[in-house]
């Protein structure tokens, strides 16, 4: 299990960082997502691997998980979830304005003749 | 410390006029202030929140270091909220909000005792951010913007890894129990530690403009609005000020084999940093770009004397700090005086038409310019002494002279060049101009008065700050407010 949670993640952030590093915006958005969901799995592994146990400290458990990697990844969802709907809103703005997705500040605008 | 905590809760009182924002920033320079004299008794305060025991709850921590960086914001937010008050909050909507929210996350960076609810205020503060840098819209904005969010979307990301790494390793994420954990780490899993130390630090130098993590930082200051910019200033310094506080405290003297593991990189970047500063400001072409390369030296200048980690080189660190936040702010300030009133010719350095009341923004300019460059008699100076003195110590200090001074002659020719076109060049008037609004003025005035109570101040503030650069290099009473003995735990599983 360690072996495909780590290729997991790996495959993932490789993902992202590709994508990210295209010049488009639509490209860049579905990598910060991916890279998102890698550092989420990445910070569960991060408290062990545990299966089948709860993340509960209670004096009759025999073993449990740890939960604070669980209280972590939550509150990193939320953020990336409510980054990620921000910079959607910013990238569709952008694209309205300018009429281009290039990522770039000094690209050519579609309206003055050469698309980027 | 309850106070402390009132600061923040402040914040979620706040309706969207300008005077109950003016009012609560000015009540917040108020709290910060008693904080701060709070404070200068030097004993270090911890705030458990919900009365959880430290390496467990999250801590809210007082010290001197954090006190001042308190008293540096609410300072910068009153001059600030003075300058919106004269219209640029009504370009676009939830100027306010989104103010106060930046505010609630700086003020929570500095203040909290825990890496992870680091990273959560710096999202707060960065949420916030994106809103305040596209204020007033505009497609440039809007390019520029979506560069900034993208880029601190990565680096959120290498900021979990790096916590992530960091608890694997530990097994606690509050920095009074990092600092006892980590000199207590297996050989073995030492690598990894300090693959998540460097990580953190890459993640602050980013925010701090380090060479080669400051692109981002020109495009994006110079795209947002005046005042946006101004309070941008407190962040690049948020970036340093967790520089300070994770590798004094967490990784610092006293952390065995991992004992400052970033030290190697940080004064040849800042170094680099410092030059490229200084290039890029004679070649910049807006005032606004200048005034964003000149954040980029001055941070340089900033991080050299921090790089050393020890008591002369922060304390001339954080003298700097404070009066590179003021002036650049000022800088950024009559950016947007200069801007509103040149009209189409922008703040483009070529000659235009002269301004309204063109005699006095030219005085401050020239300042400010005389400030940030570190020439006789204004705070820059005095700093830049203070740092110079300070690497004497260093190996290389021959170089860092050479490189400090090389780039204040750079920079004061850059400043002279802007100055003179801006001011001197100026062709002649076509029609009379309105005076500058008096709020934006008197918000440079205040800044730049700040300067210069800042220099008479020297005496009095090296010796503050020297206290507050030993507190901050000694984790030993930080550690004992946030975990009293009694309660302390010899380990977790």
């Amino acid at each position: 299990m360690e072996l495909l949670v780590a290729a997991g993640i790996g495959i993932l952030t490789m993902v992202g960082i590709y994508l990210v590093l295209r010049a488009h915006t639509f490209p860049v958005i579905l990598g910060l997502t991916f890279l998102s969901y890698a550092v989420n799995v990445f910070l569960f592994a991060m408290g062990r691997l545990t299966i089948d146990r709860p993340p509960v400290i209670t004096p009759d458990a025999v073993a449990y998980t740890d939960p604070l990697p669980q209280a972590l990844v939550l509150t990193a969802i939320v953020i990336s979830f409510g980054m990620t709907a921000l910079i959607v809103v910013l990238a569709l703005r952008g694209f309205l304005e300018t009429g281009s997705d290039s990522a770039h500040l000094d690209a050519p605008r579609t309206d003055k003749g050469d698309a980027s | 410390m309850t106070a402390a905590f009132l600061v923040l809760a402040l914040r979620h009182h706040l309706r969207r006029q300008r005077i109950v924002s003016l009012a609560a920033t000015f009540m917040m320079l108020g709290l910060a202030a008693f904080l701060f004299a709070h404070a200068c008794d030097g004993t270090v305060r911890a705030y458990q929140l919900g009365n959880w025991p430290a390496p467990f709850g999250i801590t809210l921590v007082l010290d001197r270091l954090s006190a001042a960086m308190l008293l540096l914001t609410a300072f910068l937010a009153a001059c600030v909220a003075i300058y919106v008050a004269g219209g640029v909050d009504g370009r676009g909507r939830h100027f306010h909000p989104l103010f106060q929210f930046q505010l609630m996350g700086i003020n929570g960076a500095f203040l909290t005792g825990d890496v992870f609810n680091l990273f959560v205020f710096f999202e707060v503060m960065l949420i916030a951010s994106y809103g305040l840098m596209l204020h007033g819209g505009g497609p440039g904005r809007l390019k520029a913007g979506f560069q900034y969010v993208a880029i601190n979307l990565v680096l959120s990301v290498v900021f979990l890894v790096a916590v992530g790494l960091i608890y694997a390793v530990t097994g606690t994420l509050s920095m009074a129990d990092l600092a006892v954990k980590v000199p207590q780490v297996e050989p073995a899993d030492a690598a990894l530690l300090k693959t998540g130390a460097l990580l953190l630090f890459l993640v602050f130098a980013t925010k701090a403009a380090l060479v080669p993590l400051h692109w981002w930082l020109p495009a994006t200051y110079a795209g947002t609005s005046a005042p946006s910019a101004a309070l941008f200033m407190i962040m690049t310094k948020v970036g340093a000020y967790a520089i300070i506080r994770v590798y004094g405290l967490v990784f610092g003297a006293g952390a065995g084999p991992l004992a400052f593991a970033a030290a190697p990189f940080v004064v040849p970047a800042a170094l680099a940093t410092l030059v490229l500063g200084a290039v890029g400001l004679v070649g910049s072409r807006t005032l606004r770009d200048l005034s964003a390369f000149a954040v980029i030296a001055s941070m340089g200048t900033l991080l050299i004397s921090l790089g050393l980690f020890d008591v002369a080189g922060l304390s001339a660190g954080l003298y700097y700090l404070v009066h590179s936040t003021l002036a650049g702010a000022a800088l950024f300030l009559i950016a947007g005086i200069v801007l509103e009133q040149r009209g189409a010719a922008s703040d483009r350095l070529i000659s235009a038409p002269a301004m309204g009341g063109e005699t006095l923004l030219a005085g401050l300019f020239f300042l400010a310019a005389i400030a940030l460059v570190g020439l006789p008699p204004l705070s820059g100076f005095i700093g830049k002494v203070m740092i110079l003195e300070a690497v004497r110590t260093s190996a290389i200090w021959a170089w860092i002279w050479f490189a400090i001074l090389g780039a204040s002659l750079l920079m004061t020719f850059g400043f002279a060049r802007a100055g003179s076109v801006l001011f001197w060049g100026s062709g002649p008037v076509s029609e009379p101009k309105p005076l500058p609004a008096l709020p934006g003025l008197a918000a440079v005035v205040l800044l730049i008065g700040a300067t210069v109570a800042w220099t008479l101040a020297a005496g009095p503030a090296a010796g503050v700050l020297g206290l507050t650069a030993q507190q901050a290099l000694d984790p030993d009473a930080y550690i004992r407010a946030v975990i009293p003995p009694a309660v302390q735990f010899a380990g977790e599983p």
